[in-house]
């Protein structure tokens, strides 16, 4: 049949069971949002404030799903408003395929109006990207780009479409998607009987687990490996949810925040299991002091990531779920006394806990409560900075997928849009964004999104009215100069903010209020910010210093 | 340690500029660069001369082959393979410095490409020590360009850069 090249765009989505984007419409991409206006009962598309937002949004619902993210901007300034989110989704490894509008072919390379180079631009940020100048290349373009963002380690595609592309007519035929490659034809029998001989040597074992876990839907067979292995399992913050937060054997998050118990554990291991990790320097702080005893077996889905942060003494490579499934059978469960006698006593040596004080409203106690009351049914999201290294290590995550955070591009402004995505793409699922004050004043735009499509999303701001991670350094490495980071001048009433947008509010100043606010919040199944005022100089511990091992921790009270 | 990959790409637009960027972005230092077609047209050619340690190349080696666009990279061990270079020396040549060069281009099988009342212009094909060598030799003659083509390289027998 003769389609409209936007017509073949939108074809192709709903080839790919999409029936969700996020975007903001603009001159380039008016053939698009032509097109949808026809498609509106097959395709819901979100508006949101700014593009940046869309990129989240996307990346929020892929998250939250595993499914592909999609999102659309026009050219020129709405594709470089995509760039953070895009680069976001790519540092964390999120399958979603961007989609813009360019200026029309002929008018490319001419510093025509709106016109940036988008493809050269998002280049290092995206798994692929394609500009396709001839409408007969659209309709396999758009399946590829969803088959490469899906495909391997997952992560962003751009599709960049001139204006002319989206208005010419070519012949459209439906194709049904191609399932991924199955990723772990490379790992050999021999290969999974040495791992396995290896794993049975090891006297101490400590299982390091990261997001390729969530990502590859492996957390049933990490539960039967660390059982059978009898070992404890850290996770890096991106694999937070992939393993129970309840399990005996979890030791909660390693690296530069990470607890006493995971850090000091994985010095003191003779053999260190990373399974889709990726040894960010966040994690492994000062390389030469990590894991200085342990042998690392290395199981990822990236060849690349082998060897390149830490050098390992054995690999598998392919999917760490077909991985663990091929290998739990070859293991025996085996009885690990000292060293379970040694996790438990650093368990209890080293609770996750903060010391108290009589009516102050501390940050820690907000997300215990937001994690008693409402862990059991909601999607947790995270903006960046101090508030999201209490989030790593006060929520109680269960499962998989219900906790979102920017790990390795770290971006301020990312929740709230994430939020957005995994509120839409889980109806009836309350979705909790924890920010600071200054990651929410950021994007904040985006609560307007929210109240318009009537999302159960609760912003919970831990206002210190200070940039509060910066600060802590500032105050522990630079004699206190507090440079630029006092939000205090800034006289926002987030409140009437609240108001304005149309969406509830709570304030919150005293530990009395947080559960009522809270559950109020819930349920109301609108949005909801509540402003938790907590003092300017709460810090995060334990903390390694830059430079240092990650043995050598700062816990609170020590700095 | 110089290492030299061979890397097929898909022949598109834009898919050096993948190549260069990642090499770039990650710090890998090119030492030199060639690109051509090869024996199949929907595939170019890029040789890629590197320094750096067996970790570096193995890093640089799985990053490339991570790229959509490239369909195979192989390593092509100075042993088993054959490096070469082309290079042109235009060096100042007055009637009585001429033949000395003609001396040494013709020990070296450099051509004479170009001759002027004042220069001379010669190609030579060679691996990297062969090509240096010559120059070293020009130099006292006053050397006034050198234009090099960058590293291509092929393996010995049967031996592919694409499998």
């Amino acid at each position: 049949m003769q389609l409209t090249g936007a017509e073949i765009l939108l074809e192709c989505l709903i080839e790919q069971n999409v029936d969700t984007i996020f975007g903001y419409p603009g001159g380039s991409v008016l053939p698009i949002y032509d097109a949808l206006y026809k498609y509106k009962d097959k395709i819901n598309h979100y508006l949101t404030s700014h593009e940046q937002g869309a990129a989240h949004a996307a990346d929020g619902y892929a998250r939250s799903t595993g499914k592909v993210g999609v999102c659309l901007a026009t050219s020129g300034p709405g594709a470089t408003n995509l760039v953070t989110g895009i680069a976001t989704a790519y540092m964390d490894s999120s399958p979603i395929v961007a989609i813009t509008g360019n200026v029309p072919v002929p008018m490319l390379g001419k510093d025509s109006f709106q016109e940036v180079d988008t493809t050269g631009i998002t280049m290092p940020i995206t798994k692929h990207n394609f500009i396709v100048k001839d409408v007969a290349e659209l309709a396999d373009t758009i399946r590829q780009a969803f088959h490469i963002a899906k495909s391997g380690r997952p992560g962003p595609v751009l599709v960049d479409i001139p204006k002319d592309v989206a208005t010419f007519e070519c012949n459209y035929s439906m194709k049904t998607p191609i399932a991924p490659q199955n990723e772990s034809s490379r790992t050999t029998p021999q290969e999974l009987n040495k791992a396995a001989w290896l794993i049975h040597e090891a006297k101490r074992p400590l299982i390091y687990a990261g997001g390729g876990v969530i990502a590859a839907d492996a957390t049933d067979v990490l539960t039967e490996f660390a059982s059978l292995l009898g070992a404890p399992v850290c996770t890096s913050a991106m694999g937070i949810g992939g393993y129970p937060a309840s399990a005996e054997a979890n030791v909660g998050m390693i690296g530069m925040h990470g607890t006493a118990v995971a850090n000091t554990l994985a010095t003191e291991c003779d053999f260190l299991i990373a399974i889709g990790a990726r040894f960010s320097d966040r994690v492994i702080s000062n390389a030469q002091r990590f894991a200085p005893d342990a042998k690392v077996l290395h199981i990822d889905i990236d060849p690349a990531e082998i060897n390149k942060n830490i050098m390992t003494a054995y690999s598998l490579v392919g999917d760490v779920k077909k991985i663990l499934s091929l290998l739990n059978p070859l293991l025996q469960k085996q009885e690990r006394g000292e060293w379970h006698a040694r996790v438990t006593e650093l368990k209890q040596k080293y609770p996750t806990d903060y010391r108290k004080a009589e009516g102050l409203l501390k940050p820690q106690y907000v997300i215990q409560r937001l994690s008693s009351l409402a862990a059991d049914k909601a999607i947790f999201v995270t903006e960046v900075g101090q508030h999201q290294m209490w989030s790593c290590q006060y929520l109680q995550i269960e499962k998989p997928r219900r906790f979102l955070t920017s790990g390795g591009l770290g971006t301020m402004g990312f929740g709230l849009g994430a939020a957005i995505g995994a509120a839409v793409a889980n109806p009836d699922t309350p979705v909790i964004n924890i920010a600071g004050d200054g990651c929410f004043r950021m994007n904040h735009i985006e609560i307007a999104t929210a109240v318009e499509y009537e999302l159960p999303l609760i912003e919970v701001i831990i206002n210190n009215h200070n940039l509060g991670m910066v600060r802590q350094w500032q105050t522990m490495f630079y004699d206190k100069r507090y440079s630029q980071t006092s939000l205090r001048g800034k006289t926002t009433d987030f409140i009437k903010l609240a108001d304005a947008y149309g969406a509830a509010a709570f304030n919150v100043t005293k530990p009395e209020e947080v559960d009522d606010a809270i559950l109020k919040a819930l349920a109301l199944k609108k949005p909801v910010i509540i402003n938790c005022e907590i003092g300017d100089d709460e810090k995060v511990f334990p903390m390694v210093p830059p430079g240092a091992g990650i043995d050598q921790y700062i816990l609170e009270g020590g700095e | 340690m110089r290492h030299v990959l061979s890397i097929t790409v898909a022949n598109k637009a834009g898919v050096l500029g993948r190549i260069v960027s990642l090499f770039s972005r990650r710090g890998y230092n090119i030492d030199s660069l060639s690109v051509g077609t090869s024996e199949d047209q929907r595939f170019s050619r890029i040789t890629v001369s590197i320094k750096g340690d067996d970790r570096v190349i193995e890093q640089i080696h799985k990053q490339v082959a991570k790229l959509v666009d490239v369909e195979d990279v192989v390593e092509l061990k100075s042993e088993s393979s054959i490096y070469r270079e082309l290079c042109f020396v235009k060096v100042e040549a007055n009637a009585a410095a001429r033949p000395d060069i003609f001396n040494v281009a013709t020990v070296f099988r450099a051509n004479i490409l170009d001759v002027s009342t004042k220069t001379l212009t010669m190609e030579l094909t060679g691996d990297l020590d062969k090509i240096n060598a010559f120059v070293e030799l020009m130099k006292p003659y006053g050397i006034l360009e050198i234009v090099r083509t960058g590293l291509a390289a092929i393996g010995r027998g049967a031996e592919k850069a694409k499998n």
